[in-house]
């Protein structure tokens, strides 16, 4: 690409002067608090447990040589989080709002993949087949807030909140009422390890699912259109925008990103659980959207900044662990790093950190120019 | 002061950062009588009765009321009330979900019971007494919007008022309601209650009111006995007379032949907005504008030819060819652009970059396949900011952080962008400084020159007489009059808009 070929020549040139300004704009971009949360996280870590991050090179049940480490198992776990932050910020900048029942469509969504996994031998195909379905379902179902959302414009929150209460008796009635499991090798590949690939699967999915979906919204103007109509939808719709097409499509997004999720996890645990599959995982990608610097109120947004977030939310709780808190207190310390991390982030705080910044800069020029007068009176 | 007088400001001054919003205003309210307020958008009307009601502070001058020694000082809208000035908004400020008793006695007198049958009772009487048609007890969601009107006045007459404040109660009513307000406003004018009538509609202002105070750009105009006082004197008072430094552009300004061919033309257009049925043709290279009182329907029928309200009848040709234009996006494929009226609500996409709002059209355009490359929006943006001198830090900059006159030429380059050969811009100078007034109007000649169609709405007439060829005036939604060479004219304009013939009647 002619493009790249540039930017390489132009890297070339004053290759520093890049990176610190890169570094600069960073610190004024939305993405300062994900990364310098990230950081501390990452600091804290280290200082407590030297060895936290070492990654070691294991032999697994299956025979295979595999990575593992703290690591790998936040990257391994923040998995279906960071998919669906990805869905939740392109809905949030569309509608405006959130849509709560990710956790109750995924639980769906597998349900459905299951149901056809067994419905015979496990193979490649069978396995495409049930994503495939399942998406379709999904989609459906997402579209059905999307419909009330971008039709009848009932607040993304109360429009989700039907299928997040009937999401999971639904995934319920799809296997009747039971949690059937599924014994497949392959199912075993794709929520594990392949062989000879020592990097878990979901983490080769998401790179594929990251990249997949970044390549879309480059190669259309989909994301011009979702954040024209976040913003100031009767001036997109001057433009020649169709505000409640736009939004649709969000949620078909969507319902590819549940799918994902939901198979995924299946493909984990090898089974299904409609109560507990997911669970709670909206609050999460809510939250790693705002973590990532995006207004909730809609509009613009950056997908790296949720991407980052889900990730944070994922070290902390690794962290957590770690520090052999029990599972039911560190949703407790987890909420008080957020509220740290959101209030730092909140537009008071950030007026009050940049007064403080001019008061610094005029006490050093300050102290600069009286160093100065004194240097000059000698 | 004097005896029959209930409130007198002398000398008003009030600056808003980088406008100066009234200048040396005075206004005097008598007692028992309907004053109204004139004067076009951004006149200073609205401000006016913000520092009468004490929502802003004043800079300068004195307020006098009646009963009280000396000037008052009036620092925030419980001040006006307490002062006997009750203010009715355009917008109904009450609780629907409440009834109409509720609703009357809302946030007054301090108790921690309340007797509702009592409320209910007294409302009652209040209600008989205005002849105002409704009981207490019925909610007052389920009234029509005139009750609803007529209940915040009830509310605020019945707190003491001396000074009655309405501003543009009749926007949302029908004919029969305004009707019922006014006998209701007549009413309370016999009780000796001073009014002070803010509207856009000429036709009310004669039926009701005593005396007019007119005000252009902040300053006073004059104040006058509306028996004294026929239309077309009034809307010159408010328009201004003075064609400032734009003569030297009506010579730019060419003639269009007859014979030059159509490029749009509408037959029976008309939308869900209420704007009677109308035909309108435009020639290639003609600027053409609609003229009118606000309120008039200038902006409605040009939405209506962009499809931006919802079209409900009529048939459109673009260069001779019939075709279906129901969608914003069928316009701009028939290579019309249109800048809309209200610029942050229907313009800007506020967070978005400069480079990103001017090429959103033409990206709409090309299709939702074929993104254009970063390289090529820069190339565009840097292309127009420099051609429209638009100041802009950079053209990363988020557009809300630019000045209104800069924020109307991004749009301008918008649709510039698009090569449009019919380009509709509804007041793009509103609210701009008069150096880039100056530099829209000479860029919609240059556009003229090059053959694109444009059509170009304005409030203030000597600049549609320096860029317009052909004028049609409307009012009250209608077409009264197309005028054009000669008829030019601010004065025959000014006919027209006050009495002129109905086009389709």
């Amino acid at each position: 690409m002619p493009d790249n070929a540039k930017q390489i020549e132009n890297k070339g040139s004053g290759f520093l002067q890049k990176v610190t300004g890169a570094i600069k704009g960073l610190f004024q971009s939305q993405l300062a608090i994900p990364v310098i949360a990230l950081l501390i996280l990452v600091l804290f870590n280290l200082i407590r447990d030297p060895s936290f991050f070492s990654i070691s090179i294991n032999t697994n049940n299956f025979g295979n040589k595999v990575l593992s480490g703290n690591l790998i198992s936040i990257l391994n776990g923040a998995s279906e989080l960071v998919i669906l932050a990805i869905g939740m910020t392109l809905v949030t900048s569309a509608t405006r709002g959130q849509d709560i029942s990710i956790g109750a469509t995924a639980a769906i969504a597998g349900s459905v993949f299951v149901k056809i996994l067994r419905m015979g031998n496990i193979t490649v195909g069978t396995i495409i087949l049930g994503v495939l379905t399942a998406c379709v379902v999904t989609i459906l179902f997402c579209l059905f807030n999307g419909v009330l959302i971008a039709k009848f414009n009932i607040q993304p929150m109360i429009a989700s909140l039907i299928l997040f209460t009937a999401g999971r008796p639904i995934a319920y009635a799809i296997n009747g009422g039971a949690t059937p499991n599924v014994q497949s090798n392959l199912i075993n590949y794709l929520g594990g390890y392949i062989p000879y690939v020592p990097i878990p699967t979901p983490i080769i999915i998401v790179v594929i699912f990251i990249v997949a979906i970044s390549i879309f919204l480059k190669r259309t103007t989909m994301s011009l259109y979702i954040q024209s109509v976040g913003i100031n939808e009767k001036a997109a719709k001057l433009n020649g925008i169709n505000p409640t097409l736009t939004k649709l499509s969000v949620f078909i997004i969507l319902g590819v990103c549940v799918t994902l999720a939901g198979c995924m996890n299946v493909c984990r645990i090898s089974l299904i659980n409609h109560e507990t599959i997911l669970k709670d995982i909206e609050m999460d990608a809510i939250l790693a959207v705002a973590i990532g610097g995006n207004s909730l109120g809609g509009g613009k947004y950056k997908l790296s900044g949720s991407i980052l977030g889900a990730y944070i939310i994922q070290a902390l709780t690794t962290t957590l662990y770690a520090m052999k808190v029990s599972s039911t207190a560190v949703k407790a310390y987890k909420a008080i790093v957020i509220i740290a991390i959101v209030v730092v982030g909140s537009p008071v705080v950030k007026a009050k950190f940049s007064q403080l910044k001019g008061i610094i800069a005029s006490q050093i020029s300050k102290k600069r120019e009286s160093k100065r007068v004194q240097a000059e009176a000698r | 002061m004097r005896e029959d007088e209930v409130v007198t400001m002398r000398g008003i001054y009030k600056e808003f950062p980088g406008v100066k919003a009234l200048e040396n205003v005075n206004f005097t309210l008598r007692k028992g009588e309907i004053h109204a307020l004139m004067g076009e958008n951004g006149a200073g009307k609205s401000t006016l009765v913000k520092v009468l009601t004490g929502v802003y502070p004043k800079d300068g001058g004195e307020i006098c009321i009646s009963g009280v020694e000396g000037p008052v000082n009036i620092k925030s809208p419980q001040d006006a009330q307490d002062l006997g000035i009750s203010t009715v908004y355009q917008e109904i400020t009450l609780c629907p979900n409440l009834s109409v008793a509720e609703n009357i006695f809302i946030g007054r007198g301090k108790y921690t019971f309340v007797n509702k049958r009592a409320q209910e009772k007294k409302a009652d009487d209040i209600l008989t007494r205005l002849n105002i048609p409704t009981k207490g007890a019925q909610q007052l969601g389920s009234c029509s919007l005139a009750v609803q009107q007529m209940v915040a006045i009830a509310r605020a007459v019945d707190m003491e008022c001396k000074v009655l404040i309405l501003d543009e109660p009749t926007s949302s009513l029908d004919e029969r309601e305004v009707a019922l307000l006014f006998t209701l406003m007549r009413d309370l004018k016999a009780k000796g209650v001073g009014i002070i009538f803010i509207t856009h509609f000429l036709e009310q202002v004669y039926e009701v009111c005593d005396r007019i105070t007119v005000l252009r750009n902040g300053h006073y105009v004059g104040e006058y006995l509306l028996s004294e006082m026929p239309r077309v004197d009034l809307i010159s008072a408010m328009l201004g007379k003075h064609a400032e430094d734009m003569t030297n552009l009506k010579n730019e300004k060419r003639a269009v032949s007859k014979d030059a061919e159509v490029v749009y033309s509408a037959k029976h257009l008309s939308s869900a907005e209420g704007v009677r049925p109308f035909d309108f043709v435009i020639h290639k290279g003609e600027v053409n504008g609609f003229t009118g009182l606000l309120g008039s329907g200038r902006s409605e029928s040009v939405r209506a030819i962009f499809a931006a309200d919802r079209v409900t009848g009529g048939s459109v040709e673009v260069d001779g060819v019939k075709k279906k234009i129901r969608r914003p996006k069928d316009a701009m494929k028939s290579k019309i652009g249109y800048l809309p009226e209200d610029r942050k609500g229907d313009g800007i996409i506020q967070d978005l970059s400069v480079r990103e709002n001017l090429i959103l059209a033409m990206q709409v355009l090309d299709g939702f396949f074929k993104p254009l490359s970063k390289r090529k929006q820069e190339e565009f943006a840097d292309e127009f900011i420099k051609l429209l001198d638009i100041k802009t830090a950079s053209k990363e900059t988020p557009i809300k952080s630019l000045s209104g006159g800069n924020q109307q030429k991004v749009i301008l380059a918008r649709w510039l962008l698009t090569h449009p050969q019919y380009l509709i811009l509804d007041e793009p100078t509103r609210g701009i400084d008069v150096g880039t007034k100056l530099e829209i109007q000479k860029q919609v000649l240059k556009l003229a020159k090059e053959g694109v169609s444009v059509t170009f709405i304005s409030s203030e007439i000597p600049e549609m007489l320096a860029v317009c060829q052909r004028l049609i005036v409307m009012r009250d939604r209608k077409i009264v009059g197309e005028l054009q060479g000669e008829e030019l004219s601010q004065d025959v304009i000014m006919q027209t808009i006050a009495g002129g013939e109905v086009q389709n009647a």
